[in-house]
């Protein structure tokens, strides 16, 4: 059975996700005016297509590369020994530290407590009629999914074909696509927890929605 | 009028003259603003009378200062007095100057486009004892008095498609059009049917609109304007501007600013006294027929005689075009000479003579032929054509050869063209038969002689290597990148999402031809690229090249960045024109060229493109425009710039209806005017996978619209999925699609049909 409350501790203890920044590929580099401490973002922008602060650049055969953070947060350490040496591909350069918000942290603990049943192949997925309608009267969580149960249609330009759920009997906890979207295969459809852990998973989101302090 | 109202109309007044001098001081204005806060002061302590008497005096005083103010007025003062709230706009002209009107296109904000207004319009004339009403289709932009979805007469693309439906819809009523231009430019958004493809369209529809057209500009700012300014007489308001850009963005290029950078207002009135913007200027240049006066300081709705003027000068104007073209030389010689002789004696008319606003089949053609001249003769001045008159005299009878060549060989030769090949065919073949009988003896002597003479030769091609010859002509490798020879990596863009491995410059830009060999991402190339691989190998022949692009408004500073562009770039013009072949089939060419003040369209590359599309209209050549890049219309060129956007489009158009195939292929950044008139409008038109093709770049279109637009916004696929080009085409196929396209295209009256 999960602990949610250790599984919550674990995370408060490092509220932080890890991200090393290795060398792409051989070349000459040179660390930009960054230092361990410094407040660095990720890419920016409504596409993500500003990039992010520019941590080193890296030099192959006179072309001149940017290294750029992938994610905000800060630097934790950085190999300032490696500045202006050559180096090769792979090379840790730099760790980043990203601090988890509460997105995140609700996105990992719902990824450890449910099951995710995923969807066959890049097609729209509708909930079948009966279930669609207790749905949409009561919520998703009035229903519960059972192994070989009927439970979406998978439409692929107008051809339909029914997809039934298989996997471990429980609760459907959340619903994780909207009507008419074009999903892709391996996309999670719906969130299953057994009925047993319900309770204990929403007591989690309520803690990590009032007591989750998201760090800068 | 009661003196409180009277006081409350002055303080309006003075509020109006400090918002058009904006924040310069100006003692006049002090004056004034002086004497009305004293009277106000001590105006409870007044006597009625004495109140009565020194108002009077203050009002006598605002007219003899807006009078002498009226004198100080600058062009950035101008450009303030069109974007006033208190502006006469086209609902005030419908309701005052038309004797009824109803609207078409929309109601208010329940309008496809509110920025832009469309009525059936009708003006009411009495000759003798006859009352005549004479419709008209009146077409604008409606700032309206600060009514917030006007748009500030900012037209959408469907807007400007409205009023084009519209035109097309007085021709077929055979009415006149009255376009009123209240713009400070087109709405720079690229949905369909595109802000700079719907201008093209417009304008390329207007050079061929069978009825007059008479066009009043009070605010013309650019692209916007002109897609409805292709008249037959273009009347200006005095207080009005015409210009290629809104002072603050010539400022702002001037100065280069940056996003959310603003430019001083010095350097702001600097670039409008620069861009030659007023009234005047333009009657100057010859751009504009003639000005309608103002009263002081600018219409407003208030200004009941300005009406009455601007009513009669339509009315004359639609009259004079119309009588241009009237077979009844008669009538119209009469009607003419009385009204130059009333306006001389001031005691003019216009709506005492009638002149019916239809016209006939001959007329309507004679209508789009004096259109096409008079906007042919303008803007000549500002380009530079140094030929000797030799050398003229033989350009001209070049073109005088060609001409007479192509009526006996395509336009009366091909009318007996079938009788007279039959009878070839047949005499050909009788020939062939005794050709045949005579050589008999002879060719039974040769056989019997014959060795097997080419068995060394055969030999030889079966076991030795053979030499590797392109078999379509062309000629890779004749042109060699300065990019090709840096010894370095490069990275392609989407190395990120598609895993593209870096490229040695030399592979790239040699034998990879400025394509990413893994995921055939186009990296820039320079045009003579092109020059060496579209064409056939020593087929190109440049003419005009002689045509220099000028500095005709002095702009400051702009004589040296021409001089260095053409140092560098070795051209005298951002247009190269020349004819070359593609397989043997001849085509006449025109190239803007990115590296010369970034390809943009001055007089002399109007010029040029014209004097091709003549070219390949008079030889019955096919006609391409390769843009290897413009940045649209060069802004130190003011109106001789912008005015080639229909100067362009009617030469194109003329070349198209003569049967022509016009192909554009766009390369690197193409933008604005030129996207907007003679390239837009064609249809044909195709990019190359490295093509950026829109109206504005993004910079303009966040500060216009306030809209961030998705980084892919201008590429060549998102033009595609517009329906705004016809295909893309892949560097190294561009030659094998360019021939396919000379042969399977357009053009019913090419020379090799």
């Amino acid at each position: 059975m999960l602990d949610v409350t250790k599984l919550l501790e674990e995370i408060k203890a490092s509220p932080y996700k890890e991200v090393e920044i290795l060398a792409p590929h051989t070349g000459m580099i040179e660390f930009a005016a960054v230092e361990p401490g410094t407040k660095v973002a990720g890419s920016m922008g409504v596409w993500k297509e500003k990039p992010g602060t520019l941590l080193a650049t890296i030099e192959r055969e006179r072309n001149k590369k940017n290294i750029c953070s992938p994610l905000k947060g800060e630097v934790a350490s950085l190999k300032t020994e490696l500045n202006k040496t050559f180096v090769s591909a792979g090379t840790h350069l730099a760790t980043l530290r990203h601090y988890l918000s509460k997105d995140e942290v609700l996105e990992e603990i719902l990824k450890q407590a449910l099951y995710l049943f995923r969807a066959p192949e890049r097609a729209k997925y509708y909930f079948v009629p009966e279930i669609d309608k207790k749905i949409k009267a009561s919520g998703p969580r009035s229903i519960t999914a059972r192994d070989g149960m009927e439970m979406f249609i998978m439409s692929r330009m107008k051809r339909e074909a029914p997809v039934f759920y298989s996997g471990p009997e429980g609760i459907i906890y959340a619903v994780y696509f909207q009507y008419n979207d074009v999903l892709d295969a391996e996309q999670p459809l719906i969130g299953v927890c057994s009925p047993d852990q319900f309770q204990l998973i929403n007591d989690v989101v309520v803690r990590v929605q009032t007591e989750w302090e998201e760090q800068e | 009028m009661d003196i409180e109202k009277k006081v409350h109309l002055l303080a309006e007044r003075l509020r109006y003259i400090q918002d058009i001098f904006g924040p310069k001081e100006n003692e006049n204005i002090k004056l004034l603003q002086g004497r009305l806060e004293e009277f106000m002061a001590k105006e409870k302590d007044l006597a009625n009378e004495h109140k009565v008497r020194s108002l009077t005096v203050l009002e006598d005083l605002f007219v003899f200062l807006e009078n002498k103010l009226e004198r100080q007025l600058a062009a950035m003062d101008k450009v303030r007095i069109v974007r006033h709230p208190q502006r006469i706009c086209l609902k005030d002209i419908l309701e005052h100057v038309y004797d009824n009107y109803t609207e078409v296109g929309g109601q208010g904000e329940y309008s496809l486009d509110p920025s832009i207004v469309i009525a059936r319009a009708y003006i009411t004339r009495r000759s003798g004892k006859r009352v005549y009403h004479q419709s008209v289709m009146v077409i604008g932009q409606e700032k309206g008095h600060g009514q917030e979805f006007r748009n500030g007469g900012s037209v959408k693309p469907w807007g400007n498609a409205n009023a084009l439906h519209y035109m097309k819809v007085a021709e077929t009523e055979n009415i006149p059009i009255h376009t009123y231009v209240f713009t400070p430019g087109a709405y720079p958004i690229e949905d369909y049917p595109g802000a700079a493809q719907q201008i093209a369209r417009n304008l390329y529809e207007m050079a061929g609109l069978k009825v007059p057209i008479v066009a009043i500009i009070s605010e013309g700012g650019s692209g916007g304007a002109e897609a409805i300014a292709l008249a037959d007489a273009r009347l200006m308001l005095s207080h009005g501007y015409y210009s290629v850009i809104s002072p603050e963005g010539a400022a702002a290029i001037e100065g280069r600013l940056r996003e959310g950078q603003r430019a001083t207002p010095e350097l702001v009135d600097t670039c409008a006294q620069q861009l030659r913007m007023t009234a005047e200027d333009n009657l100057a240049m010859g751009y504009i027929d003639r000005i309608i006066q103002e009263p002081p300081l600018g219409a407003r709705p208030e200004h009941y005689d300005f009406f009455k003027s601007l009513r009669s000068e339509v009315i004359r104007a639609t009259d004079e075009v119309i009588l241009n073209v009237k077979g009844f030389k008669l009538f119209r010689t009469m009607a003419l000479n009385r009204r130059r002789k009333a306006e001389r004696k001031n005691t003019f008319d216009a709506e005492s003579i009638f002149v019916r606003w239809k016209l006939n089949s001959k007329g309507r053609e004679l209508l789009l032929g004096r259109r096409y001249l008079k906007f042919m003769r303008l803007s000549r001045h500002a380009a530079l054509d140094p030929k000797p008159p030799f050398q003229r005299l033989s350009a001209f009878s070049h073109d005088l050869g060609w001409s007479i060549y192509s009526f006996l060989r395509y336009d009366l030769f091909r009318k007996h063209q079938k009788k007279v090949q039959h009878t070839v065919e047949e005499l050909g073949a009788e020939a062939q038969l005794v050709w045949d009988r005579l050589l008999r003896p002879v060719k039974a002597l040769a056989k019997r002689f014959k060795t097997s003479d080419n068995l060394a030769e055969k030999e030889q091609q079966l076991t030795q290597l053979s030499d590797w010859v392109r078999d379509d002509g062309a000629s890779i490798g004749r042109y060699d990148s300065p990019k090709a020879r840096e010894d370095r990596a490069v990275s392609c863009p989407n190395a990120a999402t598609h895993g593209c491995l870096d490229l040695w410059a030399p592979d790239l830009y040699r034998d990879f031809a400025g394509v990413c060999s893994y995921c055939g991402h186009h990296f820039p190339m320079e045009y003579p690229w092109y020059l060496a691989n579209l064409f056939d190998a020593g087929s190109i022949y440049e003419f005009n090249e002689e045509i220099e692009s000028t500095n005709p408004l002095n702009y400051e500073g702009f004589d040296l960045k021409l001089e260095q562009a053409k140092k560098k770039s070795k051209h005298k013009s951002a247009c190269m024109t020349f004819e070359a072949r593609i397989d043997n089939i001849r085509l006449v060419v025109a190239m803007l060229m990115a590296d010369f003040r970034g390809g943009t369209v001055g007089a002399a590359e109007g010029e040029k493109f014209i004097r091709a599309a003549d070219r390949a209209r008079n030889k019955h050549f096919p006609f391409l425009a390769y843009i290897h890049g413009t940045a649209g219309i060069r802004i130190q060129e003011g109106v001789n710039g912008v005015i080639q956007m229909p100067r362009c489009t009617m030469a194109v158009r003329r070349y198209l209806d003569a049967g022509g195939l016009y192909l554009v292929l766009y390369d690197t950044n193409s933008y604005a005017g030129p996207v907007a008139s003679f390239l837009g409008c064609s249809p044909y038109q195709f990019a190359m996978r490295s093509t950026n093709l829109g109206f504005a770049g993004p910079g303009v279109i966040k500060e216009t619209t306030g809209v961030d637009i998705p980084p892919d916004y201008h590429r060549a696929y998102s033009a595609l999925s517009r329906g705004h080009i016809q295909g893309i085409w892949d560097r190294r196929d561009a030659r094998k699609n360019l021939f396919q396209a000379l042969l399977t295209m357009g053009g019913r009256n090419l020379y090799y049909r």
